[in-house]
């Protein structure tokens, strides 16, 4: 069954500071972290896939009601911690595993290795057939 | 008759693939019924060879084998429509066919596949197929795209070109110059579109820049005195050169100035020297020629200081008045800044402003050449607005680590 672990600019439970504040040996712990992840999820045939976006400076919103030109409202955005950072689809055997890669994920290190507790949303892709009960 | 090993016969069926499709849609005018005829014959190549033997005349095989295919298709079709006309018309083709490999056949097929009727993303997807030879799943995962998407992507643009009038005619001499343009340009993207993901994402056989530049040789050998054909092959192998030192470890994007030289591939260095010299001397006219003359400078620098920026920054003027574009004119900047100072390059970007707020990169020349000038707080501000604004993940992690440790540098000031 397919999941999707999703990432937001939320901040995260165990850390109230950007990346981009971070002294330098943390920030390449925190890459090498995620690196090193991709590559086990890739190793292990659950990754189907795994992408950043670019970042909600650039986002844009369109609403339309299909006959006059839609209303496109640009960045920067007043509050964007809803904002999609980033996904994962794994495809993988039980609901429990997806929270377990999840938790792996989310205690991704930060300052001072210490791990950050990003929230990390475990949603269910709904084309998965049902299953034999 | 002899045996080649079969990693030899798939690169020589890849290189006379162009060639028979060619000789195949010049004498049948039906693109995707060629490249059906075409599929099973190299099938059965690939099948036969590498047991039976290379045949003297492997191309001669392969068109002939082809053919056949295509005239039983031919036939089996006006069958079942009732129609004879069309088989009893076409002629066996001629010897010279078979013979001598006609040069205009492979160079017609590039000029088909980067028609100026087609998108660059369909130009792209249909030249790595046709004249390259890489299955559509192949093309699909170098693009990080479905394979349904890029079959579909594929089709269209063969329907495309299908429509035209005489698709398949080489350019008359008024349309040539336009017309091989939009051939180079093609090649180019494939080129930076491969340099430039460096996901760590592996494809068999479809890494893009060894294919673009696999792709520009055959053109080359084509037109081996056309100094912009010259031009953009130097310009790809000097580039490539570069390949093993701009990552680091983390996948992480590491600039020019940074980078280990030792670890450029010399031997590509050496060609595109040669091949830059050939191409300029035929004058400093062309843009892929003084884009190649910009990297032979760079390739023969020891670092960065040991560069000659006074010629590199003439260079890059001619090129904005050549082929004006936003990053050439950032280039440009940091050019003027290398060689008379951070300030002056800083000004010129400025005088340009509005050109080039819509590039991403504005940002990150700009944290640049504060950083050269000495100002850390400005320098920081903007790696991060660049972080935060490239579509890069691999120039991300360079420049959230380049703001941090320039911060690092200045004390732990959060302000």
């Amino acid at each position: 069954m397919k999941y999707m672990l999703i990432k937001t600019y939320s901040e995260a439970a165990y850390c109230d500071s950007p990346i981009h504040e971070w002294e330098p040996k943390d920030i390449e712990a925190h890459i090498d972290f995620q690196r090193a992840l991709g590559e086990q999820l890739a190793a292990s045939g659950e990754l189907v896939e795994a992408q950043g976006l670019a970042g909600p400076d650039q986002a844009r919103i369109v609403s339309s009601d299909g006959r006059s030109a839609p209303v496109v409202t640009d960045g920067p955005f007043p509050e964007t911690k809803e904002f999609l950072a980033g996904y994962w689809i794994v495809d993988v055997d039980s609901a429990e595993r997806a929270v377990e890669i999840a938790a792996q994920a989310s205690a991704a290190p930060g300052p001072g290795g210490k791990p950050i507790g990003e929230y990390i949303e475990v949603r269910a892709i709904m084309s998965a057939p049902p299953t034999d009960q | 008759m002899t045996f080649p090993p079969s990693g030899d016969t798939e690169d020589l069926l890849r290189e006379l693939r162009p060639q028979v499709l060619g000789v195949l849609v010049r004498r049948f005018g039906d693109f995707a019924a060629a490249e059906d005829a075409l599929q099973e014959a190299l099938v059965a190549a690939a099948t036969h060879w590498p047991t039976d033997g290379l045949p003297d005349n492997p191309r001669g095989w392969l068109i002939q084998a082809a053919h056949r295919r295509m005239t039983d298709a031919i036939r089996a079709d006006a069958a079942r429509r009732n129609r004879e006309a069309v088989a009893a018309g076409r002629e066996p083709t001629r010897p010279a066919d078979i013979t001598t490999p006609d040069r205009d056949d492979t160079l017609a097929l590039f000029f088909l596949c980067c028609h100026p009727a087609l998108s660059p993303a369909s130009a792209i997807a249909l030249t790595l197929r046709s004249v390259g030879g890489l299955t559509t799943a192949e093309i699909a995962r170098a693009f990080l795209l479905p394979e349904a998407t890029m079959t579909q992507r594929i089709t269209r643009a063969k329907r495309r070109v299908a429509a035209l009038n005489r698709p398949f005619a080489v350019p008359e001499s008024g349309q040539w110059h336009e017309r091989l343009g939009a051939v180079l340009h093609v090649l180019y993207l494939i080129f930076t579109e491969g340099h430039a993901s460096t996901s760590g994402r592996q494809v068999r056989r479809a890494d893009l820049s060894a294919e673009a530049i696999r792709l520009t040789r055959a053109v080359h050998g084509q037109l081996p005195d056309d100094p912009e054909v010259t031009g953009l092959l130097a310009l790809m192998l000097l580039t490539d050169a570069h390949r093993a030192a701009r990552t680091g470890p983390r996948g992480e994007l590491i600039p020019l100035a940074e980078q280990d030289r030792r670890l450029w591939d010399r031997e590509a260095i050496t060609e595109g020297v040669r091949l830059t010299t050939a191409a300029i001397g035929h004058g400093l006219t062309g843009p892929y020629r003084i884009q190649a003359a910009i990297a032979v400078l760079h390739a023969q620098a020891t670092s960065t200081e040991d560069t000659d920026w006074d010629r590199i920054l003439s260079l890059y003027r001619l090129l904005e008045r050549v082929a004006p574009n936003p990053l050439v004119t950032l280039n440009l900047g940091v050019a003027t800044a290398m060689a008379h100072g951070p300030s002056a390059g800083l000004d010129l970007i400025a005088a340009h402003q509005d050109q080039l707020s819509g590039t991403h990169r504005l940002a990150a020349v700009r944290a640049h050449l504060y950083e050269m000038a000495g100002d850390t707080p400005s320098a920081v501000a903007e790696y991060t607005v660049a972080a935060n604004s490239t579509p890069s993940v691999a120039e991300r992690d360079y420049l959230i680590l380049r703001a941090a440790r320039l911060r690092g540098e200045v004390g732990p000031d959060r302000s």
